[in-house]
């Protein structure tokens, strides 16, 4: 008898230190990749000063020159076309789906969604190269008399923003079919139209997960890396219009990371990069976190 | 089953009306007249098809895509379920009060003032005037005057629901419908809301579910009775407590129901 209340006791503490261990090795990869990345840049900011880094765009590792800005640029413009065209494209499929469409509908799209975000990164990248890439080049390029490639900031955009699609519709699927019911029940029972409780109420009542939805996906486009470096022309230069090419800061880390690694100080500026990535995410975290805050305080 | 004679006005005539979410029969056979600007009390056990009952009056069914409705609904003796133009109307002539409360997702003011301006009424001034008479309708004025811009989840559970009142009566409903609403708040808001509806059946229909029995006694002149989607009994409030006619009816009196 008591030999078993002993054991029950050990067995408790047991599964709790490995629930301890595992959750600080969660806890620690942040840490660790930050410290890391951290250190390798050390030898870079010793050098330059970080504003020389981040506000020129001469590119020139063979003399020394390391400004990041055309790769920064490049990935900020890049992740918000792709936002600006994702968002709408999942906010109005959301909204139909939970709000208008048959259940078969909804059953129908489900997997649908799920195998489009299964899709590896690397197909969506051939699929922009055989799709995307000639549509730009022979269609949409033409339209407005400009020559191009095909592989340039718009391509890039489109098929990141096919890429993250699936991951912000799932989150905004989950929001507006958790909403209650009698919301919409009081409201149209105030004589409002159908589109009226969704402009005034269902959105309104979901904007803070809009907002968490739209920064996971900015956050995700923000780092993507293989099918972008496929089709986005990866030239550091500062980009002029949607149809030039762009070189964002993931493609230039693999593009370049194993080689030319004589050159100094390369491997250090790539771990720049690599912390500009990290920091960045970190900051669109915090600044939707605060945003969903600030929200559901006033609703 | 009585139908009572002594109803000069009837607001609502309820025809043979039944009801199926897919293959379960919810509703059956329903027939019944709801007297104008009197409280009528549809009373029965939980699942026995009270609120489904409500909702069909002003068609919010029609949210459930599963639901199907027979029979006709009579509405100042126009039918509902056929050949109504203006569902928006329809629904605006009868003020929903729900088992829980649910604000809208905006401040005190906008909340009553929502359906009036979606109606097209948005002279400030004019606002300005409903909404306060509408609270103080609700009995809800005198606490939130000083923080009209307040969000309504600020407001205690009662005061929310006195708030959903003030909301419903502002778009001048005929009809107030409902829903258990007492039901999740505490004894002095409860009797806020019963007091109120009290006043307010001199100028509106009132429809109330409610299975707590002793709610109907207090404040029913007209009650229907239900138990598994069918009208038990029905008729004056006073006759239906002193002289139940069924024996189902006598038992849920007794409490001794199963």
């Amino acid at each position: 008898m008591i030999l078993r209340k002993i054991s029950r006791r050990l067995k408790d503490m047991q599964t709790t230190i490995i629930m301890v261990v595992a959750l600080c090795f969660v806890l620690s990869t942040p840490l660790l990749i930050a410290m890391g990345l951290g250190y390798k840049s050390m030898a870079l900011f010793r050098e330059v000063p970080i504003l020389n880094l981040i506000f020129n765009s001469v590119w020139e590792p063979a003399s020394g020159n390391f400004g990041f800005l055309a790769y920064i640029i490049s990935s900020v413009l890049i992740t918000l076309l792709a936002i600006l065209i994702a968002g709408p494209v999942c906010l109005f499929t959301a909204i139909y789906l939970t709000q208008y469409a048959r259940r078969a509908v909804m059953r129908f799209m489900q997997p649908v969604i799920d195998i489009l975000a299964g899709i590896p990164s690397v197909v969506y990248g051939v699929w922009g190269i055989l799709v995307i890439v000639p549509l730009v080049s022979e269609r949409l390029a033409p339209y407005f008399n400009v020559q191009s490639t095909g592989y340039t900031l718009i391509t890039g955009a489109v098929v990141l923003s096919v890429m993250i699609i699936p991951f912000i519709l799932n989150i905004l699927l989950e929001i507006f079919r958790t909403l209650p019911i009698e919301l919409s029940e009081a409201t149209l029972s105030l004589g409002a139209t159908k589109w009226e409780v969704i402009k005034h109420v269902l959105m309104r009542k979901a904007k803070p997960g809009i907002i968490s939805a739209f920064g996971l996906g900015i956050s995700r486009a923000f780092g993507e890396t293989m099918a972008v470096l496929m089709v986005a022309g990866n030239v550091a230069k500062m980009p002029h219009g949607i149809f030039d090419p762009v070189y964002p800061l993931p493609a230039l880390i693999a593009n370049n990371y194993g080689e030319m690694m004589s050159i100094p100080l390369y491997d250090s500026a790539l771990m720049v990069a690599a912390l500009f990535l990290f920091l960045s995410v970190i900051t669109f975290n915090a600044v939707s976190r605060i945003a969903i805050y600030r929200l559901e305080k006033k609703l | 089953m009585t139908l009572n004679n002594t109803i000069v006005n009837e607001k609502i005539q309820i025809r043979d009306l039944n009801l199926h979410i897919g293959q379960q029969h919810i509703l059956k056979d329903i027939n019944c007249r709801i007297p104008e600007k009197k409280i009528t009390v549809i009373l029965g056990s939980s699942g026995c098809g009270k609120t489904t009952l409500l909702k069909s009056l002003n068609r919010l069914t029609d949210l459930y895509p599963q639901v199907k409705i027979n029979g006709s609904v009579e509405l100042n003796g126009q039918n509902i379920y056929n050949g109504i133009k203006d569902i928006n109307d329809l629904r605006r002539k009868m003020g929903l009060l729900s088992q829980r409360p649910a604000p809208l997702p905006m401040n005190i003011f906008n909340n009553v003032a929502y359906g009036l301006r979606i109606s097209g009424r948005t002279s400030k001034k004019f606002l300005r005037y409903r909404v306060e008479h509408y609270l103080k309708q609700a009995n809800l004025w005198e606490e939130v005057k000083d923080r009209l811009s307040a969000p309504a989840s600020s407001l205690s559970i009662g005061q929310q629901q006195r708030l959903c009142l003030a909301r419903g009566l502002a778009v001048d409903p005929e009809i107030i419908l409902a829903d258990e609403p007492t039901s999740a708040l505490d004894p002095i808001s409860s009797q806020t809301i019963e007091n109120r509806f009290l006043e307010l059946k001199n100028y509106y229909t009132i429809i109330l579910v409610t299975h707590a029995l002793r709610q109907a006694k207090r404040i029913a002149d007209y009650i229907i009775f239900m138990y598994l989607g069918e009208i038990i009994e029905q008729g004056e409030a006073s006759e239906f407590f002193l002289h139940p006619k069924h024996d189902l009816t006598k038992a849920y009196l007794r409490g001794s129901f199963n």
